[in-house]
């Protein structure tokens, strides 16, 4: 298995021959920075491509095929020129919160980034309470879509931002929840110490009917946090033309636009992490010989891949339900989700005292 | 110089003298090695990528959706991000009539536009009235009321004709300046200057 | 049937009989209020469907000709009101009686400038508050200076007029509010994606719930009834293709058929099968357009590029043989303009062949859906009696439980020796007029087999006099279009062009009840009640 954190720690060791210890972590701090960017915005772009091409193969379309080879760089040119579209100056808006909520939901994806396990030994942050930071982190963005809609002086934003609310609050508790009954499981809430508990067996495997209800329930909810079908309806396009963030244009809808994808990814990273091994390889007790074969693939391609797929079934979600009207959204959420979420605690609780998982 | 894209041989396009005029007009004005640069990369982007407005009035409309569907699929060349926000659109195809009541409204939209904001005028109604030109209540034309950028005659025209149209537009766009400001820009200024909207400062 | 007519006969000794069966009663308009409740309350007459009014101007002077159906005894009285009073001319109101009276009164007024006393919303519908005369009038001053092109915007009132009749026989003006002032109201449309089109609904809102509903039209009236005031008869067909492009067949259909009645042409067996084979299958397009943009609506996008696949099948039979995609202009006096492509009868087939195939693949996809039940099953629940009383025709109708089917009630050119089903269904609700096209798409398919195989040889289109006069008189007729009820009213004064033509579209009274049918559910529901309606803008505007 190879492990990422010789790499890092050659890095580490290589700036403190020639750096005093503070500046070197300066340093780290702004490589690492920059190279979130980085990742950030290609994984975006990917995002935005991998849907489009999805989508088109379930209605029989071929999506983007024009421009580079495959449409692959269909998303470069639309980020150059969403780069240079015009920012509207709107009269009779909150200036200050209409400028600030785009950064908001771009900031909350941008954080949660940095406890995702992204390979063996490739991850920004690891400390005791990584998985609670996550969720911390990820809920900040629903104040961000608050605030959009309300400063933009649009009834239909306003209507969309307080459905983004409503929705954001009850399907947080759901995550928390199904979040909780793996940290059970996995008996720490670090983001390391979990992958490193699956390292004989996946957790969906491990905690067999718990965690597999817990999985359905996290990819429901999951789906209704970053707003995407059936559970869009703060954006629904036939029912408030584009939701909270209809008065914004150029770069500060790109934010938007962007950070819906990555909360995307993230709701897969995390679904991953916390049921798939995150980027541990599938590892199956007592078969040794295919267990040393699967440690061959590198640990980042196997938390993609795992991301990847997921999101490819989030993205399969959107293309074949209708959307759920408010109400049912609600009703979903408070008399099914929610009590069979506790029930399913209180069962792997069972499991876990009693020794029933593998 | 040929400007093409890639889907068609540039022979293949019939306006070409209308597209060389405009290159003719750019290189007299000159323009500097950097910002040239710069200007191809971001004009590359801004041709490629072009998200409609979903306006319709009416059978042009129609049209319009067979477009996005499987088997004309605008997909292909990146036009499906049809966004209903016209703050977030980059063109407006005007499918159908647009009549006295409808003007303000239409006038209204393109106003929302952000910058920069092309207008294809899509189909005998919106070109000239088309068969409800004589009537009382229909606006003879498009061009009166917004700068129009490309037209695209028909009853309604058909897919591959919005097809070649859009890809007009995108020739047109490769050809701008972005950071020159020649050309569209002060015609547009000019063109929203003789046409005023009370209480909308352009 | 007899008991009918005598019935009306011994009421209204001055009523005669047209040549298609409609009986003509003229009532002054004072004891008119109380004649239209006679006709539609006496159990032997039960005129209970108003199926429109025309506006006329007879120069001397102006009036309306109501039409109206009984749904119990399938006949058709027309009624004319006349006033000659062309200042302020005044008739009383029946939007007490008949749901969709309101609306058809507004479009007189805003066409004729005729005041119906007694109706609650006295508002100008297509044009907008400031239009200066009254377009349909003989005397209509159309010079472009008096309303002109304006980009500023126009002026909105939340106020409506009234006006009521005083005991004393004098009539005063009121004025009453539409909003009120703490009202949150939104703007949905005129530009918004799932009005299909450019209708605008001002909707008070308690939260999610819809409190109330104000329709304005006219953002894509085109005046084609005073265009085809100036055009030769063949020239008016081609704007029947553009008021419900879906229904282009069906339109032209309508509009030949009353003008080869007026000039006694009588065409070909073969022109008659191939105009129906048209109607059915603009009927399977037009259905299969719906369901793509209905599941569009409640956010099922996949659903559209499924039903444009057998609608592009379509599209294609109907290229060959009339030459475009939509706008074909096909049907024209005499019979049709060209012959069918030769290898017609093999594209139908082989679009009869995979119909079903897919009809089952939308079942399963999105009717099965448990999410798409939810969003559709029991709202916007219209009942039959509502659903006559707001005119409401076509499937939409039939999902109350209204067999409106103007293929069966009065059966026009070959469609009584053909074997096909009424498709009816009891909920009234979204999901019932939903399940009825589909099944309708079923019933079309089950006519083309009839005739796919029987197309008759012969002429395609018969002689037909170069200059077409018609005798003087006045013509109406219904045909089936996809969406309901098509109603041609013809007048001719012996020349070579229509002294008015009166289209009476299926749509303007989908668009009508709607307030009706969303009060009280939530804003989503209005997307899937407006998108199983069914309502085409244009066809709605003219």
């Amino acid at each position: 298995m190879q492990d990422f954190s010789i790499i890092t720690d050659a890095i580490h060791s290589f700036l403190l021959t020639y750096l005093p210890g503070w500046l070197t972590v300066t340093v780290e701090c702004v490589l690492i920075g920059v190279g979130l960017l980085l990742v950030y915005a290609l994984l975006a772009l990917f995002y935005i491509y991998y849907e489009r091409k999805v989508c088109a193969a379930f209605q029989c379309r071929l999506g983007p095929n024009r421009v580079g080879p495959w449409g692959l760089l269909q998303s470069f040119a639309d980020m150059f020129k969403i780069l240079i579209k015009e920012l509207i100056q709107l009269n009779n808006i909150d200036k200050f919160l209409f400028a600030l909520a785009p950064y908001l939901v771009i900031i909350a994806s941008m954080l949660a980034f940095a406890v995702l396990p992204w390979g063996n030994g490739l991850q920004i942050i690891d400390f005791n309470i990584g998985i609670f930071f996550l969720i911390a982190v990820s809920s900040i963005g629903v104040l961000g879509i608050l605030l959009a809609g309300w400063s933009s002086n649009n009834k239909f934003t306003l209507i969309g931002a307080l459905r983004s609310g409503a929705q954001m609050v009850s399907y947080e508790l759901s995550v928390g929840l199904s979040v909780i009954t793996m940290v059970c499981l996995a008996g720490t809430m670090s983001v390391g110490g979990i992958v490193d508990e699956q390292s004989d067996l996946w957790f969906i495997f491990k905690g067999h009917v718990p965690a597999i209800i817990a999985f359905i329930i996290y990819m429901i909810a999951g789906t209704a946090e970053c707003n995407r079908g059936p559970f869009d309806l703060p954006e629904a396009e036939s029912e408030l033309t584009a939701g909270y963030h209809t008065e914004y244009s150029g770069i500060h809808f790109g934010f938007f636009y962007l950070a819906e994808y990555l909360n995307l990814f993230i709701v897969s990273g995390v679904a991953s992490l916390l049921f798939l091994g995150g980027w541990m390889p599938l590892h199956i007790p007592g078969w040794e010989a295919f267990n040393h074969i699967m440690d061959f693939i590198p640990s980042v391609i196997w938390f993609l891949g795992k991301a990847f797929l997921l999101s490819f079934v989030i993205i399969w979600f959107k293309w074949t339900f209708p959307r759920l009207r408010i109400d049912q959204m609600l009703l979903l959420e408070w008399k099914y989700l929610l009590p069979i979420g506790l029930f399913n605690l209180a069962l792997m609780t069972c499991v876990i005292v009693f020794g029933w998982h593998f | 110089m040929e400007v093409t894209t890639k889907s068609m041989p540039y022979e293949a396009f019939k306006d070409n003298e209308y597209i060389e005029k405009l290159v003719e007009e750019l290189k007299a004005s000159g323009t500097n090695v950097i910002v040239g640069t710069l200007d191809k990369l971001i004009n590359w982007g801004r041709s490629n990528s072009l998200w409609p407005l979903t306006f319709a009035t009416s059978c042009c409309g129609i049209e319009f959706v067979s477009l996005g569907a499987a088997r004309f699929d605008m997909a292909r060349f990146g036009w499906e991000v049809a966004r209903a926000s016209p703050r977030q659109a980059d063109f407006m195809m005007v499918a159908g009539t647009i009549v006295n009541r409808m003007v303000p409204v239409f006038r209204r939209l393109y106003d929302q536009l952000a910058e920069p904001k092309y207008v294809i005028a899509c189909g005998s109604c919106a070109i000239s009235g088309g068969p409800f030109r004589r009537s009382y209540h229909v606006a003879k034309g498009i061009e009166d009321i917004v700068p129009v950028d490309v037209f695209v005659p028909g009853c309604p025209p058909r897919p591959e004709a919005m097809i070649y149209g859009i890809m007009q537009l995108s020739r047109k766009i490769k050809v701008e300046k972005f950071f020159g400001g020649v050309n569209r820009q002060e015609k547009q200024r000019q063109f929203l200057a003789e046409h005023p909207v009370e209480g909308v400062e352009d | 049937m007899s008991k009918l007519n005598d019935k009306i006969a011994k009421l209204f000794p001055q009523a005669t009989e047209a040549a298609n069966g409609i009986i003509e009663i003229e009532i002054a308009d004072a004891q008119w209020h109380q004649a239209a409740q006679t006709l539609r309350d006496d159990e032997d007459i039960k005129m209970d469907y108003l199926v429109t009014i025309v506006g006329m101007d007879w120069t001397d002077a102006l009036g309306c000709v109501y039409y109206l159906m009984s749904t119990k005894y399938n006949q058709i009285v027309a009624v004319t009101v006349k006033t000659s009073d062309r200042e302020k001319p005044m008739l009383h109101s029946v939007a007490d009686l008949w749901g969709v009276g309101c609306l058809y009164e507004r479009e007189v007024y805003d066409f004729f400038g005729i005041i119906f006393i007694g109706n609650p919303d006295m508002r100008r519908l297509f044009l907008s508050i400031d239009w200066k005369g009254f377009p349909l009038r003989k005397d209509y001053d159309d010079d472009p200076a008096l309303n002109p092109v304006s980009t500023e915007n126009e002026r909105q009132s939340d106020f409506t007029d009234t006006y009521i009749e005083l005991p004393d026989g004098t009539v005063e003006k009121k004025e009453v509010e539409v909003f009120h002032p703490g009202d949150f109201v939104v703007n949905i449309g005129p530009q918004h994606p799932a009005t299909h089109g450019v209708l605008r609904f001002r909707t008070a809102v308690d939260g999610e719930t819809i409190k109330k509903i104000d329709v304005y039209m006219g953002y894509i009236h085109r005046g084609v009834e005073k265009l085809c005031e100036s055009l030769t008869y063949p020239q008016t067909l081609h704007y029947m293709d553009r008021l419900d492009y879906f229904s282009a067949h069906n339109y032209h259909h309508g509009l030949c058929m009353v003008i080869e009645k007026a000039a006694g042409i009588e065409i070909s067996r073969r022109a008659q099968v191939i105009r129906v084979m048209m109607d059915e299958l603009s009927r399977i397009a037009s259905h299969c357009l719906f369901i793509g943009t209905y599941c569009m609506d409640l956010g099922a996008t996949t659903m559209l590029f499924y039903t444009l696949r057998v609608r592009e099948q379509i599209l294609d039979i109907m290229e060959k043989t009339c030459g475009a995609r939509m706008t074909f202009n096909y049907d024209c006096i005499g019979g049709v303009m060209q012959d069918l492509a030769p290898d017609f009868v093999d594209d139908v087939k082989a679009l009869l062949a995979v119909l079903p195939a897919n009809i089952k693949e939308y079942n399963k996809i999105f009717t099965g859906n448990v999410i798409a039940k939810n969003r559709m099953e029991g709202v916007g629940v219209l009942s039959r009696e509502d659903a006559i009383s707001y005119a409401i025709t076509g499937p939409s109708g039939r999902a109350s439980d209204w067999a409106c089917d103007m293929r069966k009630l009065r059966p026009y050119s070959i469609y009584s020796e053909l074997d096909f089903e009424e498709v009816t269904a009891t909920e009234g609700d979204s999901m019932a007029r939903f399940k009825v096209r589909l099944r309708e798409m079923e019933e079309s398919a089950k006519i083309l087999s009839q005739l796919v195989d029987n197309i008759p040889d012969g002429e395609y289109c018969v002689k037909v006099p170069k200059v077409l006069k018609l005798p003087v008189g006045h013509w109406f007729e219904l045909v089936e279009g996809c969406r309901g009820a098509f109603g041609v009213y013809l007048e001719s004064d012996g020349s070579t062009k229509p002294y008015r033509l009166k289209i009476a579209p299926p749509c303007l009274p989908l668009a009508g009840v709607v307030d009706h049918i969303t009060r009280g559910s939530k804003i989503a529901d209005l997307i899937t009640i407006g998108g199983s309606l069914d309502y085409i803008v244009p066809d709605m505007d003219r």
